[in-house]
Protein backbone atom coordinates (compact mmCIF):
# COMPACT_ATOMS: atom_id res chain seq x y z
CA UNK A 1 0.00 0.00 0.00
CA UNK A 2 1.46 3.31 -1.11
CA UNK A 3 0.84 6.70 0.49
CA UNK A 4 -1.42 7.47 -2.47
CA UNK A 5 -3.55 4.40 -1.66
CA UNK A 6 -3.93 5.58 1.94
CA UNK A 7 -4.90 9.06 0.73
CA UNK A 8 -7.50 7.61 -1.67
CA UNK A 9 -8.97 5.40 1.06
CA UNK A 10 -9.25 8.36 3.43
CA UNK A 11 -10.69 10.61 0.69
CA UNK A 12 -13.50 8.17 -0.14
CA UNK A 13 -14.29 7.61 3.51
CA UNK A 14 -14.66 11.38 3.82
CA UNK A 15 -16.60 11.66 0.55
CA UNK A 16 -19.11 9.05 1.70
CA UNK A 17 -19.45 10.91 5.00
CA UNK A 18 -20.10 14.22 3.19
CA UNK A 19 -22.76 12.52 1.04
CA UNK A 20 -24.83 12.16 4.20
CA UNK A 21 -25.63 15.88 3.95
CA UNK A 22 -26.52 15.89 0.25
CA UNK A 23 -30.07 17.17 -0.24
CA UNK A 24 -32.28 14.05 -0.19
CA UNK A 25 -34.20 13.37 -3.38
CA UNK A 26 -37.86 12.39 -3.16
CA UNK A 27 -39.45 10.39 -5.94
CA UNK A 28 -43.19 10.41 -6.58
CA UNK A 29 -45.03 7.38 -5.09
CA UNK A 30 -42.13 6.56 -2.74
CA UNK A 31 -42.58 6.96 1.02
CA UNK A 32 -38.86 7.12 1.76
CA UNK A 33 -36.48 9.84 0.54
CA UNK A 34 -33.35 8.77 -1.30
CA UNK A 35 -30.17 9.68 0.54
CA UNK A 36 -26.93 9.87 -1.36
CA UNK A 37 -24.85 7.97 1.17
CA UNK A 38 -25.17 4.51 -0.35
CA UNK A 39 -24.07 6.11 -3.60
CA UNK A 40 -20.74 6.68 -1.83
CA UNK A 41 -20.51 2.95 -1.08
CA UNK A 42 -21.01 2.05 -4.74
CA UNK A 43 -18.47 4.66 -5.85
CA UNK A 44 -15.84 3.56 -3.32
CA UNK A 45 -15.89 0.06 -4.82
CA UNK A 46 -16.45 1.10 -8.42
CA UNK A 47 -13.69 3.71 -8.47
CA UNK A 48 -11.07 2.44 -6.01
CA UNK A 49 -11.53 -1.31 -6.55
CA UNK A 50 -12.23 -4.11 -4.08
CA UNK A 51 -9.50 -3.72 -1.46
CA UNK A 52 -9.21 0.05 -1.22
CA UNK A 53 -12.99 0.47 -1.59
CA UNK A 54 -13.81 -1.89 1.27
CA UNK A 55 -11.07 -0.37 3.47
CA UNK A 56 -12.43 3.14 2.95
CA UNK A 57 -15.90 2.04 4.11
CA UNK A 58 -14.38 0.26 7.13
CA UNK A 59 -12.51 3.47 7.94
CA UNK A 60 -15.76 5.45 7.75
CA UNK A 61 -17.46 2.98 10.09
CA UNK A 62 -14.57 3.25 12.59
CA UNK A 63 -15.09 7.01 12.74
CA UNK A 64 -18.85 6.52 13.14
CA UNK A 65 -18.21 4.03 15.95
CA UNK A 66 -16.03 6.45 17.91
CA UNK A 67 -18.88 8.96 17.95
CA UNK A 68 -18.89 11.12 14.85
CA UNK A 69 -22.38 11.74 13.40
CA UNK A 70 -21.39 10.92 9.83
CA UNK A 71 -24.33 8.80 8.69
CA UNK A 72 -27.36 10.27 6.92
CA UNK A 73 -29.70 12.11 9.25
CA UNK A 74 -26.79 12.92 11.55
CA UNK A 75 -26.69 9.42 12.99
CA UNK A 76 -23.51 8.12 14.54
CA UNK A 77 -21.96 6.60 17.59
CA UNK A 78 -22.12 3.02 18.74
CA UNK A 79 -25.92 2.80 18.72
CA UNK A 80 -26.08 2.44 14.93
CA UNK A 81 -24.19 -0.85 15.32
CA UNK A 82 -26.72 -2.11 17.85
CA UNK A 83 -29.86 -1.00 16.06
CA UNK A 84 -32.16 -3.00 13.81
CA UNK A 85 -30.36 -1.88 10.65
CA UNK A 86 -26.86 -2.88 11.81
CA UNK A 87 -26.76 -5.65 9.18
CA UNK A 88 -26.78 -3.02 6.45
CA UNK A 89 -23.55 -1.52 7.78
CA UNK A 90 -21.83 -4.90 7.36
CA UNK A 91 -23.55 -4.97 3.97
CA UNK A 92 -21.85 -1.67 3.06
CA UNK A 93 -18.39 -3.19 3.40
CA UNK A 94 -19.40 -6.33 1.50
CA UNK A 95 -21.08 -4.23 -1.21
CA UNK A 96 -18.04 -2.00 -1.71
CA UNK A 97 -15.82 -5.08 -1.94
CA UNK A 98 -18.10 -6.94 -4.38
CA UNK A 99 -18.60 -3.92 -6.63
CA UNK A 100 -14.85 -3.28 -6.62
CA UNK A 101 -14.03 -6.88 -7.39
CA UNK A 102 -16.47 -7.10 -10.29
CA UNK A 103 -15.37 -3.72 -11.67
CA UNK A 104 -11.76 -4.94 -11.70
CA UNK A 105 -12.84 -8.15 -13.49
CA UNK A 106 -14.82 -6.33 -16.19
CA UNK A 107 -12.63 -3.22 -16.32
CA UNK A 108 -11.52 -3.40 -19.98
CA UNK A 109 -15.01 -3.55 -21.43
CA UNK A 110 -16.74 -1.50 -18.70
CA UNK A 111 -19.81 0.24 -20.13
CA UNK A 112 -22.74 2.09 -18.59
CA UNK A 113 -24.83 -1.09 -18.78
CA UNK A 114 -22.27 -3.42 -17.20
CA UNK A 115 -21.44 -0.84 -14.52
CA UNK A 116 -25.15 -0.55 -13.67
CA UNK A 117 -25.46 -4.35 -13.39
CA UNK A 118 -22.39 -4.46 -11.13
CA UNK A 119 -23.83 -1.74 -8.86
CA UNK A 120 -27.18 -3.55 -8.67
CA UNK A 121 -25.50 -6.87 -7.87
CA UNK A 122 -23.25 -5.44 -5.16
CA UNK A 123 -25.18 -2.43 -3.91
CA UNK A 124 -28.59 -4.08 -3.81
CA UNK A 125 -28.29 -7.91 -3.89
CA UNK A 126 -25.26 -8.25 -1.60
CA UNK A 127 -26.29 -5.32 0.63
CA UNK A 128 -29.80 -6.68 1.26
CA UNK A 129 -28.47 -10.24 1.61
CA UNK A 130 -26.75 -9.02 4.79
CA UNK A 131 -29.15 -6.25 5.83
CA UNK A 132 -32.38 -8.25 5.80
CA UNK A 133 -31.13 -11.14 8.01
CA UNK A 134 -29.84 -8.38 10.30
CA UNK A 135 -33.32 -6.88 10.72
CA UNK A 136 -34.78 -10.37 11.10
CA UNK A 137 -32.29 -11.24 13.86
CA UNK A 138 -32.49 -7.98 15.82
CA UNK A 139 -36.27 -7.60 15.56
CA UNK A 140 -37.20 -11.27 15.82
CA UNK A 141 -39.29 -11.18 12.63
CA UNK A 142 -39.23 -13.81 9.85
CA UNK A 143 -37.02 -13.09 6.83
CA UNK A 144 -40.01 -12.62 4.54
CA UNK A 145 -41.42 -9.84 6.73
CA UNK A 146 -38.03 -8.14 7.01
CA UNK A 147 -37.82 -8.28 3.23
CA UNK A 148 -41.27 -6.73 2.81
CA UNK A 149 -40.25 -3.86 5.07
CA UNK A 150 -37.13 -3.15 3.01
CA UNK A 151 -38.67 -3.37 -0.45
CA UNK A 152 -39.67 0.31 -0.47
CA UNK A 153 -35.99 1.30 -0.57
CA UNK A 154 -35.14 -0.73 -3.67
CA UNK A 155 -36.44 1.70 -6.36
CA UNK A 156 -34.26 4.44 -4.84
CA UNK A 157 -31.29 2.10 -4.82
CA UNK A 158 -31.80 1.39 -8.51
CA UNK A 159 -31.70 5.14 -9.21
CA UNK A 160 -28.45 5.30 -7.24
CA UNK A 161 -26.99 2.35 -9.16
CA UNK A 162 -27.68 4.24 -12.41
CA UNK A 163 -26.01 7.41 -11.10
CA UNK A 164 -23.03 5.47 -9.71
CA UNK A 165 -22.61 3.69 -13.05
CA UNK A 166 -22.63 7.00 -14.92
CA UNK A 167 -19.96 8.39 -12.59
CA UNK A 168 -17.87 5.20 -12.86
CA UNK A 169 -17.86 5.40 -16.66
CA UNK A 170 -17.01 9.13 -16.61
CA UNK A 171 -14.15 8.55 -14.17
CA UNK A 172 -12.84 5.61 -16.18
CA UNK A 173 -12.52 7.92 -19.18
CA UNK A 174 -11.17 10.99 -17.43
CA UNK A 175 -9.34 9.85 -14.30
CA UNK A 176 -9.01 6.05 -14.04
CA UNK A 177 -7.73 4.66 -10.74
CA UNK A 178 -8.31 0.92 -11.13
CA UNK A 179 -6.56 0.20 -14.45
CA UNK A 180 -3.28 1.88 -13.42
CA UNK A 181 -0.09 0.00 -12.67
CA UNK A 182 -0.17 0.17 -8.90
CA UNK B 1 -15.76 21.85 12.01
CA UNK B 2 -16.16 18.23 12.85
CA UNK B 3 -17.91 17.66 16.15
CA UNK B 4 -18.68 14.41 17.92
CA UNK B 5 -21.75 13.41 19.93
CA UNK B 6 -19.94 13.76 23.28
CA UNK B 7 -21.78 15.53 26.10
CA UNK B 8 -19.37 17.06 28.62
CA UNK B 9 -19.46 15.89 32.20
CA UNK B 10 -17.32 14.67 35.08
CA UNK B 11 -19.27 11.61 36.22
CA UNK B 12 -17.82 8.18 36.94
CA UNK B 13 -19.02 7.08 33.51
CA UNK B 14 -17.25 9.99 31.82
CA UNK B 15 -14.01 9.10 33.61
CA UNK B 16 -14.18 5.35 32.96
CA UNK B 17 -11.70 4.05 30.37
CA UNK B 18 -13.25 3.63 26.89
CA UNK B 19 -12.18 -0.03 26.71
CA UNK B 20 -14.11 -0.81 29.92
CA UNK B 21 -17.20 0.94 28.65
CA UNK B 22 -17.06 -1.06 25.41
CA UNK B 23 -16.63 -4.32 27.34
CA UNK B 24 -19.64 -3.48 29.54
CA UNK B 25 -21.71 -2.58 26.49
CA UNK B 26 -20.99 -5.94 24.84
CA UNK B 27 -21.74 -7.76 28.08
CA UNK B 28 -25.03 -5.88 28.39
CA UNK B 29 -26.15 -6.65 24.84
CA UNK B 30 -25.17 -10.31 25.06
CA UNK B 31 -27.04 -10.67 28.34
CA UNK B 32 -30.22 -9.15 26.89
CA UNK B 33 -30.16 -11.52 23.93
CA UNK B 34 -29.06 -14.69 25.76
CA UNK B 35 -31.46 -14.32 28.70
CA UNK B 36 -34.53 -13.52 26.63
CA UNK B 37 -36.90 -12.86 29.51
CA UNK B 38 -39.01 -9.85 30.43
CA UNK B 39 -37.50 -9.79 33.96
CA UNK B 40 -34.02 -9.43 32.44
CA UNK B 41 -35.28 -6.69 30.13
CA UNK B 42 -36.83 -4.83 33.07
CA UNK B 43 -33.52 -5.04 34.91
CA UNK B 44 -31.72 -3.88 31.77
CA UNK B 45 -33.97 -0.83 31.33
CA UNK B 46 -33.52 0.03 35.03
CA UNK B 47 -29.74 -0.17 34.64
CA UNK B 48 -29.87 2.17 31.63
CA UNK B 49 -32.00 4.69 33.50
CA UNK B 50 -29.48 4.50 36.35
CA UNK B 51 -26.62 4.98 33.87
CA UNK B 52 -28.19 8.09 32.36
CA UNK B 53 -28.81 9.39 35.89
CA UNK B 54 -25.19 8.84 36.95
CA UNK B 55 -23.89 10.51 33.80
CA UNK B 56 -26.13 13.52 34.46
CA UNK B 57 -27.94 13.14 31.12
CA UNK B 58 -31.56 14.17 30.57
CA UNK B 59 -34.46 12.07 29.18
CA UNK B 60 -34.12 14.18 26.04
CA UNK B 61 -30.69 12.62 25.38
CA UNK B 62 -32.11 9.13 25.74
CA UNK B 63 -34.85 10.03 23.28
CA UNK B 64 -32.31 11.47 20.84
CA UNK B 65 -30.59 8.08 20.82
CA UNK B 66 -33.79 6.31 19.77
CA UNK B 67 -35.25 8.92 17.42
CA UNK B 68 -33.27 8.07 14.23
CA UNK B 69 -34.53 4.47 14.47
CA UNK B 70 -38.13 5.45 15.27
CA UNK B 71 -39.47 4.69 11.79
CA UNK B 72 -37.96 1.19 11.79
CA UNK B 73 -39.09 0.56 15.38
CA UNK B 74 -42.71 1.39 14.54
CA UNK B 75 -42.64 -1.05 11.61
CA UNK B 76 -41.09 -3.77 13.78
CA UNK B 77 -43.69 -3.17 16.50
CA UNK B 78 -46.51 -3.44 13.95
CA UNK B 79 -45.04 -6.57 12.38
CA UNK B 80 -44.69 -8.27 15.78
CA UNK B 81 -48.18 -7.25 16.77
CA UNK B 82 -49.50 -8.83 13.62
CA UNK B 83 -47.37 -12.00 13.84
CA UNK B 84 -47.49 -12.58 17.59
CA UNK B 85 -49.20 -10.47 20.25
CA UNK B 86 -48.88 -7.19 22.13
CA UNK B 87 -46.56 -8.65 24.80
CA UNK B 88 -44.08 -9.92 22.21
CA UNK B 89 -44.23 -6.67 20.22
CA UNK B 90 -43.53 -4.62 23.34
CA UNK B 91 -40.71 -6.95 24.42
CA UNK B 92 -38.85 -6.91 21.10
CA UNK B 93 -39.23 -3.16 20.62
CA UNK B 94 -38.21 -2.31 24.19
CA UNK B 95 -35.17 -4.58 23.91
CA UNK B 96 -34.03 -2.70 20.80
CA UNK B 97 -34.62 0.61 22.56
CA UNK B 98 -32.52 -0.60 25.51
CA UNK B 99 -29.67 -1.54 23.16
CA UNK B 100 -29.82 1.80 21.34
CA UNK B 101 -29.80 3.76 24.59
CA UNK B 102 -26.96 1.70 26.08
CA UNK B 103 -24.77 2.20 23.03
CA UNK B 104 -25.58 5.92 22.94
CA UNK B 105 -24.65 6.20 26.63
CA UNK B 106 -21.10 5.09 25.78
CA UNK B 107 -20.97 7.54 22.87
CA UNK B 108 -22.32 10.43 24.99
CA UNK B 109 -19.75 9.92 27.74
CA UNK B 110 -16.66 9.31 25.58
CA UNK B 111 -14.85 11.87 23.42
CA UNK B 112 -13.98 10.72 19.89
CA UNK B 113 -10.40 11.74 20.67
CA UNK B 114 -10.35 9.35 23.66
CA UNK B 115 -11.33 6.51 21.33
CA UNK B 116 -8.68 7.58 18.80
CA UNK B 117 -6.03 7.62 21.54
CA UNK B 118 -7.22 4.18 22.60
CA UNK B 119 -6.95 2.84 19.05
CA UNK B 120 -3.46 4.33 18.65
CA UNK B 121 -2.39 2.84 22.00
CA UNK B 122 -3.68 -0.56 20.89
CA UNK B 123 -1.88 -0.19 17.56
CA UNK B 124 1.46 0.53 19.24
CA UNK B 125 1.24 -2.91 20.82
CA UNK B 126 -0.11 -4.58 17.67
CA UNK B 127 1.89 -7.30 15.86
CA UNK B 128 4.51 -6.21 13.32
CA UNK B 129 2.65 -7.33 10.18
CA UNK B 130 -0.03 -4.72 10.81
CA UNK B 131 0.78 -1.43 9.00
CA UNK B 132 0.07 0.65 12.10
CA UNK B 133 1.59 3.92 10.85
CA UNK B 134 -0.62 3.71 7.77
CA UNK B 135 -3.75 3.04 9.83
CA UNK B 136 -2.94 6.00 12.07
CA UNK B 137 -2.30 8.17 8.99
CA UNK B 138 -5.61 7.12 7.39
CA UNK B 139 -7.61 7.96 10.53
CA UNK B 140 -6.01 11.38 10.93
CA UNK B 141 -6.43 12.14 7.22
CA UNK B 142 -10.22 11.59 7.27
CA UNK B 143 -10.54 14.17 10.07
CA UNK B 144 -8.86 16.66 7.77
CA UNK B 145 -10.64 15.60 4.57
CA UNK B 146 -14.26 15.85 5.71
CA UNK B 147 -14.27 19.67 6.09
CA UNK B 148 -12.23 19.96 2.87
CA UNK B 149 -14.68 17.87 0.81
CA UNK B 150 -17.61 19.70 2.41
CA UNK B 151 -16.16 22.96 1.06
CA UNK B 152 -15.60 21.41 -2.36
CA UNK B 153 -19.18 20.15 -2.34
CA UNK B 154 -20.49 23.66 -1.59
CA UNK B 155 -18.44 25.04 -4.48
CA UNK B 156 -19.79 22.44 -6.89
CA UNK B 157 -23.32 23.11 -5.67
CA UNK B 158 -22.89 26.87 -6.22
CA UNK B 159 -21.62 26.26 -9.75
CA UNK B 160 -24.46 23.89 -10.61
CA UNK B 161 -27.03 26.25 -9.07
CA UNK B 162 -25.84 28.92 -11.50
CA UNK B 163 -26.60 26.41 -14.26
CA UNK B 164 -29.96 25.56 -12.70
CA UNK B 165 -29.12 21.88 -12.19
CA UNK B 166 -28.33 21.72 -8.47
CA UNK B 167 -31.17 19.24 -7.93
CA UNK B 168 -29.53 16.66 -10.17
CA UNK B 169 -27.58 14.16 -8.08
CA UNK B 170 -25.39 13.21 -11.05
CA UNK B 171 -24.47 16.84 -11.74
CA UNK B 172 -23.33 17.17 -8.11
CA UNK B 173 -21.53 13.87 -7.69
CA UNK B 174 -19.56 13.52 -10.95
CA UNK B 175 -17.60 16.82 -10.69
CA UNK B 176 -17.09 16.32 -6.95
CA UNK B 177 -15.57 12.85 -7.45
CA UNK B 178 -13.20 14.08 -10.17
CA UNK B 179 -12.06 16.98 -7.96
CA UNK B 180 -11.49 14.62 -5.04
CA UNK B 181 -9.42 12.27 -7.21
CA UNK B 182 -7.33 15.16 -8.53
CA UNK B 183 -6.52 16.32 -5.01
CA UNK B 184 -5.35 12.78 -4.11
CA UNK B 185 -2.16 13.08 -6.14
CA UNK B 186 -1.23 16.47 -4.69
CA UNK B 187 -1.86 15.33 -1.13
CA UNK B 188 0.09 12.10 -1.59
CA UNK B 189 3.04 14.04 -3.02
CA UNK B 190 2.91 16.51 -0.17
CA UNK B 191 2.95 13.70 2.40
CA UNK B 192 5.82 11.92 0.68
CA UNK B 193 7.78 15.18 0.39
CA UNK B 194 7.67 15.31 4.20
CA UNK B 195 8.80 11.64 4.09
CA UNK B 196 6.00 10.35 6.25
CA UNK B 197 5.67 7.00 4.47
Amino acid sequence: MTTRDIVLIALFAALTAVMAVFPPVTLPLLPVPITAQSLGIMLAGGILGAKRGALSIILLLVLVAIGLPLLSGGRGGLSVFFGPTAGFLAGWVAAAFTIGWMTEKFWDGLSFVSATLICVAGGIVVMYALGIPGISLMADVPLSKAFMGSVTFIPGDIVKALIAAAVMVTVKKSYPIIGQAA
Amino acid sequence: MLSDLYIPGASALHRMRPAWKLALLFLYCTALFVVSHSLMLGLGLLLIALGYGIAGLRPRHAFDAVRPALYVLVIIFAAQLWLEDLAMAAFVTLRLIALLMAAALVTYTTKASEFTDGILALLSRAPKWLPKDKIALAISLVWRFIPMIRDQFEEVREAQRARGIERSLLALVAPLVVRVLKSADEIAEAIEARSLD
